[in-house]
């Protein structure tokens, strides 16, 4: 079973977390920065799997991480799951992602952290891996947004606004957000 | 219709807000988040970011909680919210309106209160049960994204008690026609059995439905509910092993349709998932495990595409096949495939590869020998990850010629190591070894005090409890027990006079105990030194004032004569005055004690720590209470430690091959002796329960049945428990001690042509894996030994000594004929073997040129029978086969064997004399002899060469029988046309109709190759019965405790005017039973199995025919005497 999955940046600040088991506020906090700071100290060129630290559960479960870019995906598993398939797995959700996103960015995610949440809720559901087929994943998620559309005919198309905030000029932004390379890159296909 | 007019008026207020902002409200929306966004990275510091999110907060909840605000409106607000919680801020009081928001907005703005409420409450939180009603609404809702949004929010959470109310309605979408929604209903009651699983016991046949669904999906999802229930019940699922097996062959098989593919791989994750359950399945079970071979071999044979998610299966499938029974071809594939794990450069792939290593290794450790080059890199590799896992995987092969090497690796990732977790984890494990594999008191103590050091507070409270433990128990010798705690007083006194302040307060504990309880075994040492030692740690900042009340016993127990009495005084001053009552207490103490001596000799009394005091600190009283609960079936007491240990297990390994290991017995698992430190000062004299600490120290290797013999798994597998130890020099144990363990050799083979990097790779690998072949063996003759066998030196020493322990009673041990497996797997051998000058050789027999040549100096090593070499049998198959079928000369009939029979033996009955096996110049004969209180097993070997040979190496082996070897040491060899004889006394361990031996020979003549054979030796039961007198008063009370038993009506001897009589007195001849009374029509009868198993036997005429019963405390034996009483009555 997943525990718990978490998203956050080079600098630690969370972008999207996840628990499907259930911890306190600050306890979600701790393990979060615990988390980082396991992860961030890891070089590019070494495995992407962890053993749990102490405050996720012990040594009965497994960190299986990516790095893109900006962006950490991190997913806390039990013994129950395959290293290998997890890993896979976050692959399929940042591809799903990017096809939803259209070349997505931390800037979608911080901004659509809501829409990050529904795709999540189509691949992951109650801590068990519910479709990992990505055509179906985007589907259902085109689904609701036609929904979206369809009611909220008055607003503006949700293209455009994304398009606008991504165009936004921001030059104030973030000294931690970095905007030369702020686009997840998908990695070609082998991605070891 | 209400439904409409709700909507509209619900969008009213949005519109209307709309219209009173310029711009699109969805860019508005956004830039609020924006704002918010862009404001947070703008500060510098957390001081200023809480307060603007307080800030946002307090805005947040003004608007959430004005009534004008709109649903849309409240939608927006809501993201705003889920944002400040991510960051961790508290936003409590938008929970409600999360709730307000599931219930009353419109689809897309229930779907924003249903997230929210799903990541800011959880199960057990109250304002969940507000939801239950609009859950049960949403299910029943013609639309579909509601339908999926509400299964959404109940799969991730639901209250337990509110399942009854929706359950129905789940269950029914089972039959939905749309397959999302069946497939999360499946996860939505899996999450119900997850939490109350009585509550969803009736639907386990929907589980059924689900798992023969068309939709490939739905079946999917069904199998995460099927791997929880045959994970806990395995039994109960055994009869879906053909559907899941047939379910895996349809999607290896690519009969799915294209949609499932991943990167050509057809449905990977049902993959893994099935072969997980299959894992479960199959394991400790042959059968079901046969039906699964098929899928298994294809599943292999088909991930070939080199794609990350193939390894993935690939890693499941080897898993699965050292789990499940074993299949030798399986297993070789298998093998193959972990090679290409560990030699794989993808850095995951290592990973994987040395956790299946690690999987695998107690079973296969040929398989570890075959990677040693890759895992010596492993353990070089800069990602700590990688190295972590090859010292576990280390951990799991250490033995008592690797330890000190091992653990030398351990120590030094534990200096470099910054996570608290694995450091606890390991240094445990270091504490471990040491304890079990300590080569001597030096190495212990330093081990132990790095362990100290190292692990400082944070590590198992046991590990320090149980070295002092040790310590003040001892183990067999006095002298040895002396020499340690010198050795330890020693050490520590110089850490002490060194920098005390950095050392952590746990090892300072130990210390001061140490210290308090055996300087005075140093004469030499000043009490004056100690205490001023002690004292400087009382003044110390950093000392804790746990550590304080340590010291101030360890002073109490030494201050005597006048310079004692002042330091007490001065110590007195300081701490009667202290805040901390325990303090103040042993202050107290020290001030008394130290005036009055007699007082004191009393209360403290000097070398007499082993006689119990009054304090049952076994909790013995509960004994009766711990046992009670054992029989109903509660699970037996486990130290933390190990506890610990076997998550870490299960995660991966399951060390317990197939064939239960032996439950753990009423004595192994009787209460421990754990004391907490501050007591242990004063309990340390207690006569500790041993098998606490025995226990604990036993690896999981005892009681792990064998199944596989290190010649792999295949059919021919040997048993190899009790297997005959032979210990070989090993070649390998040179280049370990010369170049690691021993640097100062003086033969250190610097001369070699080998790259001095490489070289030392090399070493370091001979070194860690030295006795490895003949490792598994090792941890098997624990059971032979009692396993209490908390510190290997403790067996050491004599046997050192007396040169042949027990280990080595029935091999015929030889200077090193056997090339060593590890020799010829290992790449040294093609590096140093052709080093020509190695001068000392020229006493060592000729024979052993190759193997002596490669270590350089071999003459070191030959006299040192205490290595544990790997044993023969480990010989490559190429010499097996190489010694088969060659042509030779008939045995020598005319040479009459059996008067080499040895001279004790030659009064007694004998067998005949079978030839066992013969090549072209060794054949083997055997008999058993019948000893009154033994079987003896006589071995002739006769050299019908006309050369000498000088090393003759007999390994014997059963499955069945205990093999001991009764002349002791070596029969060093045969000369040309002459016979050498040995002998074994064998025992039965498991009874069984027909025992069988089987044996390996090998031996090397001067000049040529090793040759070895093997051969194998049969013989019944019925030799090893003995009769068994006793009175028929004995014969009642035993009958009655004996719980093996059987009956059979057999033949009478009827021709005989007393048919009984007749009859017993033919098994009374036949198979040396004992008549004990016939009385009329009854008769009973006893008899023993070497060497002391007793089987009793009734008789009785009923009907023409004699009804036997027979009972034994051994199981088997009644069934097998049966068989043999029914054909001593045929046959006559």
């Amino acid at each position: 079973m997943i525990k718990s999955i978490l998203i956050f940046n080079n600098h630690g600040k969370p972008r999207l977390i996840r628990f499907y088991q259930y911890f306190a506020e600050d306890m979600q906090q701790q393990i979060i920065r615990e988390i980082f700071h396991l992860v961030s100290k890891r070089d590019d060129n070494v495995c992407n799997f962890l053993e749990g630290g102490s405050l996720i559960g012990g040594s009965d479960y497994k960190l299986i991480y990516r790095h893109y870019a900006t962006l950490y995906f991190v997913f806390c598993v039990d013994s129950s799951e395959s290293e290998l398939g997890i890993l896979d797995l976050i692959q399929v959700f940042v591809e799903t992602l990017d096809k939803c996103f259209e070349n997505v960015c931390e800037l979608d995610l911080i901004f659509h952290m809501d829409k990050v949440h529904y795709i999540l809720q189509e691949v992951v559901m109650g801590g068990m891996v519910l479709e990992t087929n990505m055509n179906d994943i985007v589907a259902q998620v085109e689904l609701q947004n036609r929904m979206e559309k369809s009611e909220g005919g008055l607003s503006a198309a949700p293209a455009r606004a994304v398009s606008a905030v991504k165009n936004m000029n921001l030059p104030e932004m973030p000294r931690n957000i970095n905007i030369g390379d702020i686009n997840i890159k998908v990695p070609s296909l082998s991605p070891f | 219709m209400s439904d409409v007019v709700e909507k509209t008026l619900t969008a009213l207020p949005g519109l209307l807000s709309l219209d009173s902002q310029p711009g699109s409200n969805k860019l508005s929306s956004s830039s609020k988040l924006g704002n918010l966004i862009r404001g947070i990275t703008e500060l510098t510091s957390k001081h200023e970011e809480e307060k603007l999110i307080q800030r946002e907060l307090t805005s947040i909840k003004e608007q959430v909680s004005s009534p004008n605000t709109s649903m849309r409106q409240m939608k927006e607000l809501m993201v705003r919210a889920i944002y400040c919680e991510m960051l961790g801020y508290e936003a409590s009081f938008s929970y409600i309106h999360a709730i307000k928001l599931a219930q009353q907005g419109t689809a897309l703005e229930k779907r924003v209160g249903y997230l929210a409420v799903s990541l800011f409450l959880n199960e057990s939180h109250e304002l969940l049960l507000l939801l239950v009603n609009t859950v049960l609404k949403d299910l029943q809702s013609t639309n579909l994204i509601e339908v999926c949004m509400a299964l959404t929010v109940v799969g991730q959470m639901f209250p337990k008690d509110m399942i009854p109310a929706i359950l129905p309605l789940v269950e029914e979408k089972l039959n939905h026609p749309k397959e999302i929604i069946r497939r999360k209903a499946v996860l939505a009651l899996y999450k119900f059995y997850l939490i109350a699983p009585n509550q969803v016991q009736h639907i386990h046949n929907k589980f059924r439905k689900a798992l023969c669904d068309k939709d490939p999906g739905v079946m999917t999802a069904s199998l995460h509910i099927y791997l929880q229930l045959i994970e806990e019940n395995p039994e109960g699922y055994k009869d879906l092993t053909t559907s899941f097996v047939t379910i895996l062959k349809q999607v290896v098989g690519g009969k799915l349709p294209m949609d499932f593919n991943y990167h050509s791989v057809p449905a990977p994750w049902l993959q893994i998932q099935l072969l997980r359950i299959l894992c479960l399945l199959g394991k400790n079970d042959q059968s079901t495990s046969e039906i699964m071979y098929e899928v298994l071999d294809e599943s292999l044979r088909r991930a070939e595409i080199n794609h990350n998610i193939t390894y993935a299966i690939l890693f499941e499938c080897v898993k699965c096949i050292y789990t499940i029974h074993p299949k030798s071809e399986l297993l070789e594939k298998a093998a193959k495939c972990i090679g290409n794990f560990v030699l794989s450069s993808k850095i995951n792939l290592k990973y994987l590869g040395l956790k299946a290593l690690t999987y695998v290794v107690q079973q296969d450790p040929k398989l570890a020998l075959q990677h040693q080059m890759t895992i010596i890199e492993c353990l070089d590799h800069p990602d700590l990850i990688i190295k972590r896992e090859t010292l576990e995987l280390l951990f799991r092969i250490t033995n008592a010629q690797n330890v000190t090497v091992i653990v030398d690796k351990m120590l030094e990732f534990l200096r470099i190591n910054k996570d608290d977790y694995t450091t606890i984890d390991l240094v445990g494990k270091v504490a471990e070894l040491a304890e079990k594999y300590a080569p001597d008191n030096e190495w212990f103590i330093e081990t132990m005090s790095t362990v100290f050091s190292v692990g400082g507070d944070t590590m198992q409270p046991d590990i320090p409890n149980s070295f002092l433990k040790l310590l003040s128990e001892g183990f067999d010798s006095v002298e040895e027990d002396r020499k340690l705690r010198l050795f330890a007083v020693d050490s520590y006194v110089s850490l002490l006079q060194g920098e005390p302040g950095k050392l952590p307060q746990r090892f300072l504990q130990v210390i001061s105990w140490v210290l308090g309880e055996y300087s005075c075994l140093r004469a030499d040492l000043e009490v004056d030194t100690v205490l001023r030692l002690l004292a400087k740690l009382l003044d110390m900042k950093t000392t804790s004032s746990e550590t304080k009340s340590w010291v101030l016993m360890a002073m109490t127990k030494l201050c005597e004569g006048g310079a004692g009495v002042s330091v007490a005084r001065g110590v007195y001053e300081t701490y009667s005055s202290s805040l901390d009552t325990v303090l103040r207490q042993r202050a107290q103490e020290l001030q008394h004690l130290s005036q009055d001596p007699e007082l004191r000799a009393r209360v403290l009394p000097r070398h007499t720590g082993l006689e119990p005091l009054e304090v049952d600190s076994s909790l013995s009283f509960l004994d009766g209470f711990v046992s009670e609960a054992l029989a109903a079936g509660a699970a037996p007491y486990k130290p933390p430690h190990q506890r610990q240990e076997e998550l870490a297990q299960a995660k991966a390994l399951s060390l317990e091959p197939y064939g239960l290991s032996l439950p753990l017995s009423m004595s192994s698992c009787s209460i421990t002796d754990r004391q907490s430190p501050t007591l242990l000062s004063i309990s340390s004299g207690l006569s500790g329960n041993s098998n606490d600490l025995s226990h604990k120290g036993g690896l999981r290797l005892d009681g792990v049945k064998r199944v596989w013999g290190r010649e792999g798994y295949l059919a021919q597998r040997e048993p190899a428990e009790e297997s005959a130890h032979v210990e070989v020099p090993s070649t390998l144990r040179s280049p370990s001690q010369q170049g690691v363990a021993d640097g100062s050799h003086s033969q250190t083979p610097t001369h070699t042509p080998t790259p001095e990097p490489e070289l030392e790779k090399q070493q370091l690998a001979s070194s860690l894996f030295v006795g490895l072949g003949s490792h598994s063996s090792v941890c098997l003759m624990g059971k032979s030994e009692p396993t209490p066998q908390r510190f290997r030196r403790k067996a050491r020493s004599p046997a050192s000594s007396s040169g042949a322990s027990e280990n080595v009673s029935h091999s015929l041990v030889s200077p090193p004929i056997t090339v060593d497996t590890l020799m010829c797997n290992n790449l040294l051998d093609s590096h140093i073997t052709s080093e020509p000058d190695v001068s000392p050789l020229e006493q060592t027999p000729p024979l052993s040129l190759g193997l002596a040549a490669a270590n350089g100096s071999c003459d070191e090593e030959l006299p040192d029978s205490d290595v544990k070499g790997s044993s023969p049998s480990l010989i490559g198959d190429d010499a097996l086969v190489a010694a088969d079928p060659a042509p030779h000369e008939e045995p020598p009939k005319d040479l009459l064997l059996s008067s080499y029979l040895p001279a004790e033996l030659s009064g007694l009955s004998h067998s005949e004399i079978t030839p066992l096996s013969s090549d072209q110049s060794l054949d083997l004969s055997a008999c058993h002899v019948h000893k009154e209180g033994d079987l003896v097993l006589v071995v002739f070997i006769y050299n019908s060469s006309d050369s000498d040979i000088q090393q003759i190496l007999l390994e014997l082996d059963s499955e069945e029988l205990e093999v001991s070897c009764e002349c002791d040491g070596a029969v060093g060899g045969a000369r040309g046309h002459s016979v050498a004889v040995c002998q074994y006394s064998l025992s039965v361990k498991r009874p069984s109709v027909h025992v069988e031996l089987v044996g390996t020979v090998s031996y090397q003549f001067p000049v040529g190759t090793p040759q070895s054979g093997q051969f194998s030796y049969k013989l019944p039961l019925s030799s090893f019965i003995r009769p068994l007198t006793l009175s028929t008063e004995e014969y009642g009370t035993m009958w009655l405790d004996f719980s093996h038993d059987t009956k059979q009506n057999l033949t009478l001897i009827s021709d005989d005017p007393e048919p009984l009589a007749a009859s017993l007195s033919v098994l009374k001849k036949k198979l040396q039973l004992h008549v004990v009374e016939i009385i009329g029509m009854e008769g009973i009868v006893a008899c023993r199995l070497l060497q002391d198993q007793p089987c009793l036997m009734h008789c009785r005429l009923h009907a023409g025919t004699l009804a036997v019963w027979l009972r034994s405390p051994v199981p088997d034996l009644p069934d097998c005497l049966m068989y043999f009483c029914q054909r001593a009555l045929q046959e006559h």
